[in-house]
């Protein structure tokens, strides 16, 4: 479904990928961790062709991005941020449908009838008159995933979904990509949240340095680690004090 | 005060004349300086340094240079240049330049005040760039370019007098005239003076409901 290779990518003198290389099957939701700084989060907005990469080549679903294609693949792999971009002159519902009318110039009402179904989906049809001022980080990011589905994307990628969240209000969102995932989504998900990696997570990719260091099952990846470097870091996440 | 009455009441017809001037030259420098300030606005944020140079030249000249000296030059050395535009277009074409580096400047801070993350939403909706222009980054600039828009043009309005000086029958000119010809100058400046602030109330009025209409929720 998705196809990354040797992308290697530098900001000015600092190399941030260095040659990076993972797939996604369809329906898979792999985890990507590693400490700050890693590269995690520019791989994952190369796939979106949000950031340029220098050398290397991605496919999705078959199709190799560049400029010509890359509206087309935006159109498969919809993306949420870290911090939750909701149009903040637009309500909830249209947010929603910002999308769908705009951009895959579905009709309004049918953009509507979506939208309600995925609010509902999210828990949040009783806003969908709010804006998004008026919501909590977590009832906005939950609205950013409805509005991600809306484009009926074929995979999402999120960008550290909860870091930007009060604690107590990461569950909810959580829940959400946890049931998507339940739907058979093929997602990719860059977290610090180790407990979701293991529950939710069909793989675990662990990038430091600009490389994957460590792939594999969930399970494997965070309980028994090969790597050094693995290891210290999820004692770190786990045992921070 | 019976006297300011009857003397208004002769002087106003001619006044009024030169309020319609007024408006007339406002309205036309207000959408010169529109269009000419978005060019400088854009042009300002362009790839190409050649361009952005162009944008920065334009800007600091207008801007150094006193509006009733831009309306002189514009009025009396175009002419030898073989450009040769009546008082109306002179005035207009002289107010519109020098009010659209103002205009210009607050295009730019309204651009910039839109969140680069929610440019790059957008993009990653796969929204083309003239869609997220006009969808997302144009509403929330509006924003903030209204209130100094509304301030700019109040300026342009009061500003539109310099046009008298080179031979505009517009409001102060018309008082001018009036005063000089009559000597009673307190009646025809005080007519003057009530008849631009009939204008420019208005304009601060209007200003504040539209700041309240695209008001940030």
């Amino acid at each position: 479904m998705i196809e990354v290779r040797e992308i290697h990518k530098a900001f000015g003198e600092h190399q941030v990928l260095r040659g990076v290389t993972f797939s996604i099957a369809k329906g898979e939701v792999v985890c990507l961790i590693g400490p700050s700084g890693s590269g995690k989060s520019t791989a994952l907005r190369c796939i979106n062709g949000l950031e340029r990469f220098d050398q290397g080549a991605i496919a999705v679903d078959g199709i190799a991005l560049s400029d010509r294609t890359l509206r087309e693949i935006r159109g498969k792999v919809a993306m949420v941020f870290q911090r939750f971009n909701l149009f903040p002159h637009r309500t909830v519902i249209e947010n929603v449908m910002e999308g769908p009318v705009h951009v895959q110039k579905v009709s309004p009402a049918e953009a509507r009838d979506r939208a309600l179904g995925l609010l509902e989906k999210v828990g949040l049809r009783a806003r969908a008159g709010a804006y998004p001022s008026q919501l909590s980080g977590g009832q906005q990011q939950r609205v950013c995933i409805a509005r991600a589905l809306a484009m009926r994307p074929q995979a999402i990628l999120f960008d550290e979904p909860t870091s930007a969240l009060d604690p107590e209000l990461v569950g909810d969102v959580l829940r959400v990509i946890r049931a998507l995932a339940a739907e058979g989504m093929t997602m990719v998900v860059v977290t610090h949240e180790m407990a979701f990696a293991r529950e939710v997570a069909d793989r675990v990719l662990f990038m430091d340095g600009g490389v994957i260091l460590e792939s594999g099952p969930a399970r494997d990846v965070l309980t028994t680690p090969r790597m050094e470097r693995t290891r210290s870091f999820l004692d770190r996440v786990i045992h921070p004090l | 005060m019976s006297g300011f009455l009857s003397d208004a009441r002769d002087f106003l017809p001619i006044l009024l004349s030169g309020l319609w001037v007024t408006i007339a030259i406002t309205f036309c420098s207000l959408l010169l300086s529109v269009v000419l300030g978005l060019a400088w606005a854009l042009l300002g944020t362009s790839r190409f340094v050649l361009l952005r140079g162009v944008s920065r030249v334009v800007i600091n000249t207008v801007r150094g240079i006193p509006i009733l000296v831009q309306l002189f030059y514009i009025y009396f050395v175009l002419p030898q240049l073989g450009i040769t535009l009546n008082a109306f277009l002179a005035g207009v074409a002289g107010l519109g330049l020098a009010y659209s580096v103002y205009q210009a400047e607050n295009f730019r801070a309204g651009f910039a005040s839109v969140d680069r993350s929610l440019i790059e939403t957008a993009e990653s909706l796969g929204m083309p760039h003239a869609t997220i222009v006009r969808r997302l980054i144009l509403p929330l600039a509006v924003r903030v370019i209204l209130p100094p828009f509304g301030n700019t043009s109040i300026m342009l309005l009061k500003d539109s007098s310099i046009a008298s000086t080179i031979t505009v029958a517009e409001l102060t000119r018309q008082g001018q005239l009036l005063a000089v010809s009559t000597f009673k100058n307190m009646t025809v400046y005080t007519l003057v003076a009530l008849l631009y602030l009939a204008m420019s109330l208005p304009l601060s009025y209007l200003t504040r409901r539209l700041e309240r209409r695209f008001a940030v929720r």
